[in-house]
């Protein structure tokens, strides 16, 4: 039902309006940076939780289309073409004003991309080598598409670790703030901080406006027929290779934007967000958030980040995330919100019961 | 001009030859049923048909157009819609949700429409929804359309199965065994329906075990034995055939 989605975007831009009121009245508006982080990092679990949950395919390289998003604003809007000026490219793009001329740190002038051009750039990067990847990969099943998945992941960190023009280990600082609209910027700092907050989380809320329609469509319907008998779907004249190579296109690009903006927002980008702990990060959020439960996966998503950003598992972090995956395979594979909780204390307390 | 025309079909599994140079026709409006005993190939004929499997060698043709090589969701965008030996329902999906998908090679909304939900979209949409509807009530299940399709019981699930083949409008419906697993009086019932069906139109090819259902509504039968054609004859015939009493009952040597 078309008014039921819409309710429940509604609830959700009320319940982010209602959190900010609530960090302003306590005086805890600084969450509010670590509440932008995680909304940049649910755009990743979303577009994963429909390839996972409705698609049925898991990719343990979403890290990996996260940082091509993040590293490819961040090197474009850093790199200084100065020195290029006079060549023919050059003098073309800046006349385009796909260039732009700004102070540096040091007080010098740096002339580099603009940031929109930027982000156009990094998402058709990121189209282009999820095609690339997804078509030879997503003919694999199980558990072989998790390995291939993995060792694209890992060629992804290991680049950047070993490209020193990516910052190696230190990735890209010093990127810009990222006007998205005249007065509408991201950027760190606390001035700014309730804007990038809605930013951050309304384009969460526009995401899942998109995801929700698309899961009740046609398409949506399709990729669930996939998901719940992949030969009677193609006999039903659903092109599974197709749909499930969109679905993974999709869900790289909802990666690439979070990690695009992310970078803009803390104003660099480091190799740490193209680890495999980071995907697989993704990948427990998913599983505990119930794998078909786009709005599970939501809350889900929106808690452990926040959590995990304000320290709260300190130097467990990723062992907590390994924890969870482990303990919602063996007793809930449907996710906490969808599981049987009485029949799991049940089963728990034994014959007894 | 024939409607399905299969020519010289082969397809080797290892050591096992389990079509050999099998040939048939099936004329537009007509019942066509492949019959033979376990083992004879009529699923592997029957997946070659649909396009689950690629022949080694010979050609399928449907309404002029190759269908051989082409891969099942080109198929059906043919006209042509299948049915499963073991019932092949989307779990996690209502039985209407199931039928819709049938509806799939007639509409076209893509990933960007559906997350847009525009009214062109939404009006789509309805009309799926509706088709799909009447689909179901024209097999007298209307009632199960908001049950999970997987809770249903196995007749029900059966003809869920048929509601969405049938939802697709082909021009020819492929129904494998579709009366296992069903008592006496369902397969009476199932035997009607596919006259039904005819009636709309729709050519019938199926592959079944149960010779009373076969013999009674089929116009022609295909008698598939060792992986080869052994006749193609109308039923009464079929039953007087040597070849196939010899197969079916065992010849002198039995």
């Amino acid at each position: 039902m078309p008014g039921a989605r819409a309710k429940q975007i509604a609830a959700l831009f009320a319940a982010v309006a209602a959190v900010q009121l609530l960090t302003a009245m306590t005086g805890k508006a600084f969450y509010l940076t670590q509440l932008t982080m995680t909304a940049y990092y649910t755009l990743v679990i979303m577009g994963l939780c429909m390839l996972m949950g409705y698609a049925g395919q898991l990719s343990l390289g979403h890290a990996g289309f996260f940082a091509i998003g993040g590293y490819t604003s961040a090197f474009l809007t850093t790199v200084d073409l100065t020195a290029g000026k006079s060549g023919p490219v050059i003098s073309l793009l800046a006349k385009l004003s796909v260039l732009t001329s700004r102070p540096d740190l040091y007080g010098g002038q740096v002339l580099t991309v603009q940031p929109w051009a930027a982000f156009v750039v990094a998402l058709a990067i990121t189209v282009v080598i999820a095609f690339a990847i997804g078509v030879p990969v997503l003919k694999l099943k199980g558990h072989y598409l998790a390995m291939a998945t993995l060792g694209f992941g890992t060629i992804i960190s290991s680049i950047l670790l070993g490209t020193q023009r990516f910052g190696a280990a230190d990735g890209i600082s010093g990127v810009p703030a990222f006007t998205l609209l005249p007065g509408v910027v991201v950027t760190g700092g606390s001035s700014h901080r309730v804007m990038n907050y809605y930013i951050a989380w309304g384009l969460v809320t526009g995401g899942m406006l998109l995801l929700m329609n698309l899961i009740h469509s046609r398409v949506g319907r399709a990729l669930r027929s996939i998901h719940g008998a992949e030969d009677a779907a193609g006999a039903m004249g659903v092109d599974t290779a197709r749909y499930k190579l969109n679905t993974f296109v999709l869900s790289a690009v909802f990666a690439a934007v979070g990690g695009a903006f992310l970078t803009h927002y803390n104003g660099g980008i480091g190799p740490s967000e193209a680890s495999i702990m980071k995907s697989v990060r993704y990948v427990a959020i998913v599983a505990v958030g119930g794998m078909a439960n786009l709005w599970g996966v939501l809350l889900m998503s929106a808690a452990l980040n926040f959590l995990s950003l304000r320290g709260y598992f300190g130097t467990f972090d990723d062992a907590v995330f390994g924890g969870i995956l482990i303990l919602i395979m063996l007793f809930s594979p449907e996710g906490i919100l969808g599981a049987d909780l009485r029949g799991m204390v049940k089963r728990a307390l034994g014959k007894n019961a | 001009m024939p409607l399905l025309e299969v020519n010289n079909l082969n397809k080797r599994f290892g050591g096992l030859q389990a079509v050999k140079d099998v040939s048939f026709r099936v004329e537009p409006g007509m019942i066509k049923a492949v019959i033979g005993p376990n083992g004879a190939g009529k699923t592997t004929l029957f997946n070659l048909v649909s396009g689950f499997l690629m022949p080694d060698s010979g050609a399928v043709t449907f309404d002029g157009r190759q269908l051989h090589g082409q891969g099942p969701h080109r198929v059906a965008a043919a006209g042509v819609s299948r049915t499963f030996q073991h019932i092949r329902l989307f779990a996690h999906m209502s039985a209407l949700e199931n039928v819709m998908v049938g509806r799939h090679v007639l509409s076209s909304s893509g990933f960007l429409a559906g997350m847009l939900n525009l009214p062109r979209t939404r009006r789509e949409e309805r009309d799926i929804r509706e088709q799909a509807l009447a689909t179901m009530e024209f097999l007298g299940i209307g009632g199960l359309a908001d049950a999970e399709a997987t809770s249903l019981s196995y007749g029900q699930q059966r003809a869920v199965e048929l509601a969405r083949a049938l939802a697709a409008e082909p021009r020819m419906l492929l129904l494998d065994e579709p009366a296992a697993g069903l008592n006496m009086r369902e397969t009476a019932d199932l035997a009607k329906l596919i006259g039904r069906i005819r009636d709309r139109g729709i050519t019938v090819l199926i592959v079944e075990h149960d010779m009373s259902l076969v013999m009674n509504i089929s116009d022609e039968v295909v008698v598939l034995s060792y992986g080869e054609k052994i006749a193609d004859d109308r039923p009464l015939a079929i039953q007087r055939n040597p070849d196939v009493i010899r197969v079916y009952l065992g010849g002198e040597d039995a």
